[in-house]
């Protein structure tokens, strides 16, 4: 039994006078317990929206939400908001990218923590501020019984990031959600933080689903990686699979697009061409057709569905050759 | 007027922008202006060429910006200085491209701004191409920004919101005398959108009509508008989407080679640096810690800290995600108003040792064909004969 199960999550935005967008549509996958699950892609391809809604956080107003999501077999989307509050921040954990405006500014970091412990492990406030002493201490903020009365201006990005991951864990949730934890931050402080992440994660067996638009930061952390486009997910595959022979071309084009390390130098990149655009249309194609070097005369026609292929998940007419799909870099 | 084209003309140095006054509305002028385009076309040849050779367009000497810390309201005083750029000293060569990397707040953004002076410095000389900039004032001082232009982040908020396309691109060119009559503007027009793949009827359109890539492509066509020699990008593609990156990353390399341009390209993303770079130079606290050739850099780190930040990239190939030795840092960037006396890393620097390194700070000194390292222990390091220790991570104050 899975912990987390999402079916066919939509989320249609209507606003008076506008037409209605759809930024999410038909996303389906599920979280084992323990599992590491990505959702890769670039800005506007609904992977925010998706995890804000398995959260509840979408506004009642404005937002249409289908499909279902349940989690250890109660159904969120249905819950009434304080049933949901009572879930969320116990067994639902969440990581935003900008750790400065999701920590209140004037309010200590150490009752930021001990609110989340008094509210859902009933302790009381002397017991709590022991116990954040002791997450801070294990989430690395340095000198924590001296810091637990500090406020979050007088913490870096890479420390504050560091209390919202301590206020996520505070509760021992089942499920983590980071969305970008790491791309406010410099790359060396976003290895201390990734590498604290996977952790805390194997340590407690918490499930964590990772949304990030850094293909880099999803090699090494995701178990399964789900890559979306304009609202839904074209292609999903455990990671080794994904990196090595990707065959959706949208995923394909990312990854030979990208700068390397290790790749040699002095070729000239393989650039997907055009760019993300704001109306992406499922309804009479493909979306990705307009940028995809293998579109034929079907992807304009017929909106392609999410199907089981060479040991993945694809939605695409015309995939990259199985022997084409190895990217040279990568080797 | 024509007194003015001609002293552009020398600055310039082509001769054909008089000529095309001369015959001005013509549509020989056109193609003239076009020529006038390649100051760099006609030194792209040996420029390419020159490349490895000692042809030095941009020479930093000892650069500092040091900007003072303020108290009190009425009787303002200086209670310090934040040390962004604390001693540089580098050499761009025609024609190449010189990568800045480091993370943020090193100085990288401070030290581009301080070489053009779109900061003052506090110390130190910029010499272009045989001339000091820093002495430079008023006049002499606005027409050689003409060769040095600027290419930035966010294109949306570099180009003005209620400018069109057209008016942003001639703005430049007014500037600096080089509009020289209506029909000849708009072929260069023309030809600068084309040179960064916009088509003509872009020039009527205003920002916000762009997407993020193509009003980077504006940003690009402006600094291209003046023919200039350098060009300093400072995190050109950081606000791009991904897919878009590339693109962009492909037309700044295809313009160099065309027009002979010379690039420094400041950026956090070191593979984007790598990729575009002949030379890299890594910057932490205000100061360069390490520089050589861009493979050089990648395959023999020297310094801890380019190899600390070398190993923190996360790389796309799950296989190398595996295998990757990590050398994570511990703690933050220590405060550029309070920087650690001697070496300034070595308040989180793996290799530490107890001598030397918390009381002199190192030189930036010569260790092979062009790699330049500040650190005592460097070749230790490198033949293994100290080994690397964990580090207790120092607290850190954003504000102080």
């Amino acid at each position: 039994m899975a912990l987390l199960d999402v079916r066919d999550l939509s989320v249609v935005f209507k606003r008076k006078g506008t037409r209605p967008f759809t930024a999410v549509d038909g996303v389906s996958f599920s979280v084992e317990p323990g599992q590491t699950v990505g959702l890769v892609g670039e800005s506007g391809s609904g992977k925010s929206v998706t995890s804000l809604a398995i959260m509840g956080l979408l506004p009642k107003r404005g937002a249409e939400i289908g499909g279902s999501v349940t989690f250890s077999d109660t159904e969120l989307l249905t819950l009434s908001d304080k049933q949901l509050r009572d879930r969320r921040g116990r067994d639902l954990g969440m990581v935003f990218q900008d750790p400065l405006s999701s920590l209140n500014p004037v309010i200590t970091i150490g009752l930021q923590i001990t609110e989340v412990l008094e509210r859902h492990r009933g302790m009381t406030r002397k017991e709590a501020r022991v116990e954040a002493a002791e997450l801070l201490d294990r989430v690395g903020l340095p000198d924590p019984q001296r810091r637990i009365d500090e406020y979050p201006h007088q913490l870096s990005g890479g420390m504050r990031q560091r209390v919202l991951i301590a206020i996520a864990l505070a509760c021992r949730p089942k499920l983590l959600i980071a969305d970008e934890p790491t791309t406010a931050l410099d790359v060396t402080i976003q290895a201390q933080i990734l590498s604290l992440l996977s952790e805390l994660v194997s340590e407690t067996d918490t499930a964590l689903i990772m949304i990030t638009h850094d293909l880099g930061v999803v090699a090494g952390l995701c178990d399964d990686v789900n890559v979306m486009y304009g609202g839904r997910i074209v292609e999903r595959a455990q990671r080794h699979d994904l990196f090595e022979r990707s065959r959706h071309p949208y995923t394909h084009g990312l990854l030979q697009s990208i700068p390397r390390l290790n790749a040699p130098r002095g070729e000239p990149l393989t650039p997907i061409r055009g760019s993300v655009s704001d109306n992406i249309e499922w309804e009479q194609g493909c979306a990705f057709a307009p940028r995809c070097p293998n579109a034929t005369d079907v992807c304009w026609s017929e909106p392609p569905e999410l199907k089981a292929d060479d040991g993945r998940m694809l939605r695409c007419h015309n995939p990259v050759a199985i022997g084409d799909a190895v990217t040279e870099g990568a080797l | 007027m024509t007194d003015e084209t001609a002293t552009t003309t020398d600055v310039t140095g082509t001769g054909s922008a008089a000529t095309d006054m001369d015959v001005a509305g013509a549509d020989v002028t056109g193609t003239d202006v076009a020529g006038a385009a390649g100051t760099g076309g006609g030194r792209s040849a040996d420029g390419d060429g020159a490349a490895g050779a000692d042809d030095v367009l941009v020479t930093v000497e000892g650069l500092e910006v040091h900007f003072p810390i303020k108290r009190g309201i009425v009787l303002e005083r200086t209670v310090g200085y934040v040390y962004a750029v604390d001693g540089i000293d580098l050499t761009i060569r025609r024609g190449e491209t010189y990568g800045l990397v480091g993370e943020s707040g090193c100085g990288k953004t401070t030290m581009g701004r301080g070489l053009l002076r779109l900061v003052e410095p506090t110390g130190g000389r910029v010499v272009f191409d045989d001339t000091d900039v820093s002495t430079l004032k008023g006049e002499t001082l606005r027409k050689s920004r003409r060769r040095m232009q600027m290419i930035f982040q966010d294109p949306l908020s570099s180009l003005d919101p209620r400018q069109s396309v057209e008016s942003i691109l001639v703005e430049g060119m007014r500037a600096h005398g080089l509009d020289s009559g209506k029909e000849s503007t708009r072929a260069r027009l023309v030809e600068l959108l084309d040179s960064v793949g916009l088509p003509e009827s872009a020039l009527h359109k205003y920002p916000h009509e762009f997407s993020g890539g193509q009003r980077q492509r504006i940003g690009i066509a402006r600094a291209l508008a003046v023919e200039p020699d350098l060009i300093v990008a400072d995190e050109p593609v950081s606000a791009l989407d991904v897919s878009v990156q590339a693109q962009v990353l492909n037309l700044l390399e295809e313009l160099q080679q065309r027009l002979g341009l010379t690039y420094l390209v400041i950026a956090h993303d070191l593979a984007v640096v790598r990729h575009i770079s002949d030379r890299i130079g890594v910057m932490y606290l205000g100061s360069l810690v390490e520089e050589a050739s861009s493979d050089e850099m990648y395959a023999e780190p020297m310094h801890p800290y380019t190899k600390a930040l070398l190993s923190a990239v996360p790389v796309p190939d799950p296989t190398v995600e595996d295998e990757r030795e990590q050398i994570l840092l511990t703690g933050d960037l220590p405060s550029p108003a309070n920087p650690p006396t001697g070496c300034r890393f070595h308040t989180r620097c793996p290799w530490k040792q107890d001598t030397l390194c918390d009381t002199d700070r190192p030189e930036l000194r010569e260790v092979g064909d062009g790699h330049r390292v500040a650190c005592h222990y460097a070749e230790d390091i490198a033949a293994g004969r100290i080994t690397r220790h964990e580090v207790e991570p120092e607290l850190v104050h954003p504000d102080t």
